[in-house]
This record gives C-alpha cells, sequence and structure tokens, in this order.
C-alpha cells in the first residue's frame, strides 16, 4: 500500500526535517498550483514522469521556468535520441503510487518506486526552498532541497542533481554523462559493497576486507581464541572462500529475507564454492611463486 | 601379519590376473578381494569413512564415499595418531612416460589433494624419471622433460605450494636420500627382490636397484630440508593397488632400519573405456579420456566406445534393464558424478530398464567434459617458474598449520 499524506509528513517531522505545509483546493497542473503558492519565496517545481524503452522509470524535478528536452536528456543517459518519453498514465498510479498530476519526489518513498531514479534540478540548491506536493494533490510542502535529497538517501533511493539545461555533447569519445543514472539490477552493488565494508559480521571472524596479506595479529585477541592459528587464516585458501560466501550470504539475506536468502544461497554455495577455492589455491600458489622467483633472482647482499 | 611370498608372483601369474607395477591384465575382471587376499591387505570399510568424517569435519571425498579407494595398511594408525594430534606426510608419486595424461592417472592425485586439505598435511611427490628411462628406454633428456611436463598436469590438481614438494630422481637422488637408498638395498636379497618382482636374469641391473628408489620417500629422513629431526613422523602412501609390492618390501624393511612402516591407502584400476579387463593406457588412445581431449573428442569418445551394458533392442532393454556390472558409463559415473543422489537415481532409472544408454552417456559426457574442462583451466595457469618453485629443495615452515 502507498504512503499516504499524513504518513510521509509524519516521517519528515521523525526526522526533524524543517517544512511549511499549504493546504489548498486539487491541483492538477504546475500554473493552477502557482496560483495558491506562487506568491511565497521558493522554488515551485515541475515533475516529469518518464520511462525508457527498457521499462525503466525516471523523474525529472525541475524549478518550473527550466527547459528540459528529453531527446538531449536521453543522450545523456545513453538512451539513444528517443529512449525517454512520458510514462503512461497507469505507471503513475501503479509504481508512484500517487494520484494523476501528483507526480513528487516524495514518491519515491514507496517501495513500488524503489527502482526509480530522481533527477533534481541543479537550480533547486540556490533556493531558500522548494516546493513540492506531500503525496496529495491538496497540499503543497517546501522545505530546503538538501533535506528533501537526506530524506530520500536515508530510504535507499538513487538521487542526483543535474544541470538539466546542460547539452553536452555525446558520442564514441564522449560517453553520456549521466549514464550512471540509468537504474538497473545492478545499481544495488555499489550499495553492496559500501554497505559490506561497513559490515560487522561476527566478531570471531576477522574483519578486514582487503586480501593484502597483512595479517594483524591486532585485529582482536577474541580471535586467537577461537581460531588458534588466526595468523596464518590468510594463508589458507579454503578459509578465505568461506569468509566472502558469509558476506555474500549475508548481503542475501538482507535483500530477499531469512528464508528465501538461506535457500538462495545455499545453492550458490554448492554450486560455487569448490570452484571458487580452485581458484584461491592457484592464485596462493602464483602469489608463492612470485616471491620465490623474486628471492632465488635477489642478487647477494653487499657487505 | 602380512608374509613374505617368495613365489607369489610365480603363482599370480599362473592364475587369470597378472598384477604388478609393470603390467595388470586379467582374463576377466579383475578379482579384487582375490588380490587383496593375496597381497595381504585390508578392505577400508565404511566405519573408515565415517572416522575421517568426524575427524576432518568435511565430506568425505567421493573416491572414498564410492569405495574407489577400497584397501589399505595400517590407515587405522595413522587415523588414531592424527586423533591424538600426531602428524604425517603423504608419499605420491608418478613415472611420467608418457606426455599425454588420461583421467585414470588423475585419480591419485585427485584423492591426495582432498587429503592434503582435509588433514593439512605436507606431501612430497616422486616423479620416477629413471624408472621410466630405464623400463621404457627413454632418453635421459626425454625423461627429464616428460617429468617437468606431467609435473604441470599434477600441479593442475590444485596442491598448496606452501605445503608441496615434487622432485623428479634424476634431480633429487643423492645426499641423506641416496643413503636411505642403500641402507634399503642392504636389508633385501636378490633373491627375494626377483621373488616380489619377478625379474629374470636378463633383466639389467638398472631394474633390479631400482625400488629402493621408490621405497625411500616413505622415510623422513630421506628429505632434510623438510623433516629434519622428525624421524618419527609417519607416512601415508595414496596409490593404485598395483604399486603395493614396493611397499610391501618397504614395510618389511621399515624396522630394520628403525623407521616406521608407511601406511598405504590403495584405489582399484580405472577401467578401459572398452571394458573391466585391464586398466586404461596410455598408448591406446581411445582406452581413455585424456586431459587435452577436446569436448567433441569425449563426445565420439563415449559414445562409440564406452562399452554398454544396456541390451540389444530397446524391448529387451524396457524389459530387463541394463547390467550395471559391465556397464562402463555408470561405473564411470560412480567415480566422477557428486551427487550420491542423483547416482541413486541413474542406478534404478538405468537398471530397470527405464533409462537408455544414450541418456547415460549424455550425462557421462557432461560430467567428463566438465572435469576436463576445469583441469585445462588450471593447467594454463601453471607456469615453469611455478614448476621451479614445486620443485626446489626449499624448507616448508608452514606445512603443519
Amino acid at each position: 500500500m502507498g504512503f499516504s499524506k499524513e504518513q510521509l509528513l509524519e516521517r519528515l517531522q521523525a526526522q526533524q526535517i524543517k517544512f511549511s505545509q499549504y493546504e489548498h483546493p486539487v491541483v492538477m497542473t504546475v500554473e493552477a498550483q502557482a496560483k495558491y503558492v506562487g506568491h511565497i519565496k521558493g522554488g515551485l517545481s515541475k515533475n516529469l514522469f518518464l520511462k525508457d524503452k527498457k521499462h525503466r522509470f525516471y523523474i525529472v524535478s525541475a524549478l518550473s521556468d527550466t527547459k528540459v528536452d528529453l531527446k538531449v536528456l536521453s543522450q545523456r543517459l545513453g538512451l539513444g535520441k528517443g529512449g525517454l518519453r512520458m510514462a503512461p498514465e497507469e505507471a503513475v498510479g501503479e509504481i508512484l503510487q500517487v494520484p494523476l498530476g501528483c507526480v513528487t519526489p516524495f514518491a519515491l518513498v514507496n517501495e513500488s518506486a524503489q527502482h526509480v531514479s530522481l533527477m533534481l534540478d541543479e537550480g533547486f540548491k540556490t533556493q531558500e526552498c522548494c516546493f513540492f506536493h506531500p503525496l496529495s494533490n491538496d497540499t503543497t510542502i517546501s522545505l530546503h532541497i538538501q533535506d528533501l535529497h537526506k530524506f530520500l538517501k536515508s530510504v535507499g533511493r538513487m538521487v542526483a542533481y543535474v544541470d538539466l539545461e546542460a547539452n553536452p555533447p555525446v558520442g564514441k569519445d564522449q560517453p553520456p554523462d549521466l549514464a550512471a543514472l540509468v537504474p538497473s539490477d545492478t545499481s544495488s552493488i555499489t550499495d553492496v559493497s559500501e554497505k559490506t565494508a561497513a559490515l560487522q559480521i561476527d566478531n570471531s571472524k576477522p574483519v578486514s576486507v582487503t586480501v593484502t596479506g597483512k595479517v594483524s595479529k591486532v585485529s582482536s585477541g577474541q580471535q586467537k581464541e577461537k581460531m588458534g592459528n588466526t595468523g596464518n587464516s590468510f594463508a589458507d585458501p579454503e578459509k578465505l572462500i568461506e569468509e566472502i560466501l558469509e558476506k555474500i550470504k549475508v548481503e542475501n539475506i538482507k535483500q530477499h529475507g531469512e528464508q528465501l536468502g538461506d535457500v538462495a544461497f545455499a545453492r550458490l554455495h554448492k554450486n560455487l564454492s569448490s570452484d571458487l577455492k580452485s581458484l584461491a589455491v592457484m592464485f596462493k600458489n602464483t602469489a608463492y611463486t612470485e616471491g620465490f622467483f623474486a628471492g632465488t633472482h635477489c642478487p647477494p647482499k653487499r657487505l | 601379519m602380512e608374509h613374505e611370498n617368495e613365489n607369489e608372483t610365480k603363482a599370480l601369474q599362473e592364475q587369470e590376473q597378472v598384477v604388478n607395477p609393470w603390467e595388470v591384465s586379467s582374463k576377466g575382471k579383475i578379482d579384487y578381494d582375490k588380490l587383496i587376499d593375496k597381497f595381504g591387505c585390508q578392505r577400508l570399510d565404511q566405519s573408515f569413512v565415517d572416522r575421517v568424517f568426524r575427524l576432518t569435519s568435511r565430506t568425505p571425498h567421493i573416491f572414498l564415499r564410492r569405495n574407489v579407494f577400497f584397501a589399505h595398511r595400517d590407515f587405522n594408525e595413522i587415523l588414531d595418531a592424527y586423533e591424538r594430534g600426531e602428524k604425517f606426510y603423504l608419499y605420491t608419486g608418478r613415472g611420467p612416460s608418457s606426455e599425454a595424461l588420461h583421467l585414470g592417472h588423475l585419480v591419485p592425485f585427485m584423492f591426495t589433494k582432498y587429503l592434503q586439505e582435509a588433514f593439512k598435511v605436507p606431501l612430497v611427490i616422486q616423479l620416477t624419471d629413471d624408472e621410466k628411462c630405464m623400463w621404457k628406454n627413454l632418453t635421459v633428456e626425454e625423461s627429464k622433460r616428460l617429468a617437468r611436463e606431467n609435473a604441470k598436469d599434477i600441479i593442475a590438481c590444485g596442491f598448496d605450494l606452501s605445503r608441496t614438494f615434487i622432485f623428479s630422481d634424476f634431480d633429487y637422488v643423492g645426499g641423506a636420500f641416496y643413503e636411505n637408498m642403500v641402507k634399503v638395498a642392504k636389508c633385501v636379497t636378490y633373491n627375494k627382490v626377483v621373488g616380489i618382482f619377478g625379474f629374470t636374469g636378463e633383466d639389467h641391473i638398472g631394474k633390479i636397484s631400482f625400488p629402493p628408489v621408490q621405497a625411500v620417500p616413505s622415510f623422513p629422513s630421506s628429505f632434510p630440508h623438510l623433516f629434519k629431526g622428525n624421524d618419527k613422523l609417519r607416512c601415508l602412501i595414496p596409490c593404485a593397488i598395483d604399486q603395493d609390492p614396493y611397499f610391501r618390501m618397504t614395510r618389511d624393511v621399515a624396522p630394520r632400519l628403525g623407521y616406521n612402516k608407511p601406511a598405504l591407502i590403495e584405489s582399484l584400476f580405472f577401467p578401459a573405456l572398452q571394458g573391466e579387463t585391464g586398466k586404461m593406457s596410455a598408448s591406446d588412445a581411445n582406452s581413455a579420456i585424456y586431459v587435452t581431449d577436446s569436448q567433441k573428442e569425449i563426445k565420439n569418445k563415449v559414445n562409440r566406445y564406452a562399452f554398454s551394458g544396456g541390451q540389444d533392442s530397446i524391448e529387451k532393454h524396457r524389459q530387463l534393464g541394463a547390467n550395471l556390472e559391465v556397464d562402463i558409463p555408470f561405473k564411470y559415473l560412480s567415480f566422477f558424478l557428486e551427487d550420491d543422489e542423483e547416482l541413486e537415481h541413474i542406478r534404478k532409472e538405468y537398471g530397470s530398464g527405464r533409462m537408455l544408454t544414450g541418456e547415460i552417456k549424455k550425462k557421462l559426457i557432461e560430467v567428463l567434459t566438465e572435469i576436463v574442462e576445469k583441469h585445462r583451466a588450471a593447467r594454463a595457469k601453471v607456469t615453469d617458474e611455478m614448476v621451479d618453485a614445486f620443485m626446489a629443495v626449499r624448507p616448508l615452515p608452514n606445512m603443519f598449520n
């Protein structure tokens, strides 16, 4: 079920985000909205809900007088010249779970909109505050754009500031500058790597993520008791792979919930672990060989 | 208690099957029970497999579960000692007679790799280039070259460089190793060695003096750079059962030299594609799947040459089912298909006739192709420098970790 205006406003208050609230009759266009709040200092927004050929969705939220050229945007996203078009009306309800005429960045708070990519007009940054619908056409709230940004990031959404009027050339030597804003399944990978770096899974396992061979004997006395020869846990290809798989498992469970995560992971473990271990052994052997070669070709120490 | 049976080889030759390090053949199927009897080793039963599982906390290797390694000498003592915290080392080897290795050659190495990982123990691998030079009449250069080439395939099986020492006889024999060879040679009379190995007056003296070379890696003092001062370290030798004569001799000699008898864990022979009457031979390309075979070649070999236990016609097959005793695809799957449940399913379906020969061959091709490709990928990662590192006479400080 989509969030209601009240629930959203409650969330904002809970996060101590300052906003002003204005009630008015239902409005379906920016012009109509301007009649009620246009006199207040701040940036009125126009919000476009867009779709590309691969059924990925975007919200472009711009100052009402920023010119937005869909053709240019489409190229900058790497979707080709005619890749972007207005999303069908049903999608507004289905994906954003807001009424027609109510497209707003706040719609991203809904689960159904988790893969929608939001582009915010850079121009918002210079405004004292900006106006958006809080999931309903009969209200407008104004808040600082940074607070909106912070709020949406806290829900794990992709948000970026874009100079919407820019028209950089896109070609062989100039890759599309907004390509990173295209939602995909892999969009969660950047999140994953951030999360795993911060992850403290199990206190009994070594916490460091990088394989640099710097086996810090300082890394907590508790490990030594539990694992005995911890000093060599990176010399053991099997332990290394088990550690890596453990991290994947935790991430998997986070994404898919306990049961499904476990089942999906068990399959992965069964199919992959032996291959990964063989690779790790070969890697270790190669490293040893390089060291050995270097050592045996060292010129004798000068006395 | 095992006996020193001087007439044993003669008796063996009079019977239907011949099993010694240089010849394995039989009129019908190899009778392994008779072999165990004649050689005097022990059967490896399920209780051992369970015990290994408990001691190593990991699934026992497929070759243990499927009774491919089926016989032993003193394996229980190795396990007893291990439980007490006493380590051991592994010793296995290869006679580099040809460049082409087939899956049968890899069997002891795959198993040894598992043992190394499961028990976390060091390993010495002997390449008997001198033996092949003598028996196969190769030049010294050629046998040394083959040894290095074979070493690459062995390394590709996944041994841990920080606890493995590979050596070729031409390179390594000398020093403490040679001292042990002389000590062993002094304990074995000419008559005895003729009795064990079947040498005749026509054989050259190189052959007759070779057995100590294969015996002494069982003694830790042969490797002073590895096991200095650890003279009582036990040795476990995974090998195919045709190597048993060497180690019968070694076990006889060991107590006289004040060493522990090496323990053995022995495998049966990987049957040739054409059937159970012998072992795979490097000289008949179609008797075996080689690690260099392409996917197409594997498919062709299995479809054309794998001996089928299926019936002559589909009707008969549906009625009677397949003869699993002689069916080669099923035998091979029992060696290489990891999933116990899946194998059981195939046993039921094929044995009852519901599954046809074409299907089981298809499954086998899949399994074999995966193994061969994996091996090839690993082999591609083995460099000459890596071989040098494996073969360098160097200490292994972390070999028991």
